[in-house]
């Protein structure tokens, strides 16, 4: 498998805190990562740095091999990577169509007018949102928030997508719906790096994990071993488990 | 079937007012002026402030900017150029000002823009008394108050037909995206910087042309009258009152608020300042959403919810 991703010596430090320190790791091409660890051990500023919305203080991020470092959000958008947020970020004035119309218009490969339109109530299909593109953003409920914000991050067609805790605050039924929908996305071979404490969902989707603490990884390799490891263990529950 | 009765209808609306000259009295025909100057400054604002949120109070800088590069190079240049060079200056400091203060949000945008208005007139009249020795100056053009109607409504004409088309366009989604979260906008690759200095600078340019159409109508300009903020607050309230995000909502605030301000200014010509001011609270906060949205919410439908959403604060 060639490497989609590759991440080497990352490092940000904000004023006198260092939130990420010298991360490396690589994420292959068809493979689904999660990215564990504690509140506050840098995820979703690796994240966020991976993104373009924050810049790296040192170390480089590559996507297929070309690198990323020092792009704006735009312009790593357009070189294949789409995001969903921690908090789910929708348009709320917005149609749900338009919001899906949002990713397919400015994408690397632009589509508009009747296209576009077609292809936006295809992406709201798949993540189950048929018939509700005349509807206002801000009136769907969460999980259907949620589900927009996908189709949203789908419809730029992304080499890489990153999820940040896309599966938080959802109820078991949703929780299953979700993980369901995350799953169907790797049988299409998408690559997909996540962040997310759902563990049930890390187990059932995830191949691979890396745990991060304090800014720095402290494992990488299969799911179910990571998981078993007493550092893991110890930097989740405290010392007393381990 | 139906869209050709509507352009039919525009044409026929439009000729009607641009022979309206040879038809309404001089006094008619001057308010005829300003209504055409305020509908092209409220439409031309909004075309950039009503979809991204980003509130500007710079538009009487350009104005003013438009008006005294005529008063300047009216005598040197033939007025066609005068006009070109008055976009040019226009178009130069839009981009300018956009790309040291589009990355400003909110309140801070605001603000920026207010001082800019108040900074390009003390350099004017620093440079007026300092440089040239004279604070005002006198414009001698043979332009009748029909001549100068004709290019307003041009502008206005071409204003709106602008806007329709940006409307419809991806950089005007690109706008209402930019409005509603900054952040998805960027991430979902859209280019914030330039569709923002586009849009501005489009606008500023326009609202530059009023300026520099309208100024041989006072034959006599001097910083204090062409860069008078409350030119800047009317267009938003206009603007506002109409609806800032819909296209024929500035036109629609535009004309009644234009004639209640010259019956007020020319009634109660004392007191017409504490009332512009009362007016501005009183739209404020019956119609938040300007009189478009308001009668849609009348009529019912889910239009209401349409109002709610648009009343929330713009994204920080």
């Amino acid at each position: 498998m060639t490497a989609s991703l590759s991440i080497s010596g990352l490092r940000k430090t904000f004023g006198g805190l260092t939130a990420v320190n010298g991360v490396s790791f690589t994420v292959a091409e068809g493979e689904i990562v999660g990215l564990l660890g504690p509140n506050g051990s840098g995820k979703t500023t690796v994240l966020n740095i991976i993104s373009g919305a924050l810049q790296a203080s040192g170390g480089s991020v590559a996507l297929a091999g070309v690198p990323l470092t020092g792009l704006s959000p735009d312009r790593i958008a357009h070189r294949g990577i789409a995001r969903t947020f921690q908090l789910v970020r929708i348009l709320p004035s917005l149609s749900v169509a338009d919001n899906v119309l949002a990713a397919l218009a400015f994408r690397r490969d632009p589509v508009w007018g009747e296209a576009a339109q077609r292809e936006a109530l295809q992406w709201l299909a798949d993540v189950g949102l048929a018939g509700r593109e005349d509807e206002k953003a801000e009136n769907l409920t969460y999980i259907d928030q949620k589900r927009m914000e996908l189709a949203r991050a789908l419809a730029a067609k992304p080499s890489l997508l990153l999820l940040d805790e896309w599966l938080a605050g959802l109820n078991p039924t949703e929780l299953r719906i979700g993980i369901d929908l995350i799953a169907s996305l790797r049988d299409r071979g998408m690559t997909i790096l996540l962040v997310e404490h759902v563990m049930d969902a890390v187990r059932a989707l995830c191949g691979r994990c890396i745990v991060m603490n304090a800014g720095t990884v402290i494992a990488d390799g299969p799911t179910a071993d990571v998981l078993r490891m007493p550092e893991v263990v110890r930097a989740y529950l405290g010392d007393g488990h381990a | 079937m139906r869209k050709g009765a509507t352009w039919a209808g525009l044409a026929l609306l439009l000729a009607v007012l641009a022979a309206a000259p040879l038809y309404v009295s001089p006094y008619v025909l001057g308010l005829l002026v300003g209504i055409a100057g305020y509908v092209t400054l409220a439409t031309a604002w909004a075309m950039f402030s009503g979809p991204t949120r980003y509130v500007s109070l710079a538009t009487v800088a350009f104005f003013g900017i438009g008006a005294y590069t005529v008063a300047v190079l009216s005598e040197t240049l033939p007025y066609p150029l005068v006009l070109l060079v008055a976009a040019l200056i226009g178009l130069a400091v839009a981009l300018v000002v956009g790309l040291s203060t589009l990355r400003l949000a909110g309140v801070y945008f605001v603000i920026f823009t207010f001082g800019l208005a108040e900074l390009v007139r003390q350099l004017v009249t620093w440079y007026e008394i300092n440089v040239t020795g004279t604070l005002g100056r006198y414009i001698f053009l043979p332009l009748g108050p029909e001549h100068i109607y004709w290019q307003l409504l041009a502008l206005a004409a071409f204003t709106l037909s602008l806007s329709w088309w940006v409307s419809r366009s991806r950089i005007g989604l690109a706008l209402k995206v930019i409005g509603d979260d900054e952040v998805v906008a960027a991430h979902s690759g859209i280019n914030l910087t330039r569709t923002k200095l586009m849009l501005f600078a489009a606008s500023s340019v326009i609202i530059t042309l009023v300026g520099a159409i309208q100024a041989p109508r006072w034959t006599y300009v001097e910083p204090a009258i062409v860069f008078n903020p409350t030119l800047s607050f009317l267009t938003l309230i206009m603007a506002l009152l109409g609806g800032a995000t819909r296209l024929w909502g500035p036109a629609l605030g535009a004309i009644p608020l234009f004639l209640l301000f010259e019956w007020l200014a020319a009634n109660f010509p004392n007191h017409y300042s504490i009332l512009l001011g009362l007016l501005f609270i009183l739209i404020v906060f019956v119609l938040p959403n300007g009189v478009l949205a308001f009668a849609e919410k009348l009529w019912g439908g889910n239009a209401g919810k349409v109002a709610a959403a648009t009343r929330g604060t713009p994204p920080s």
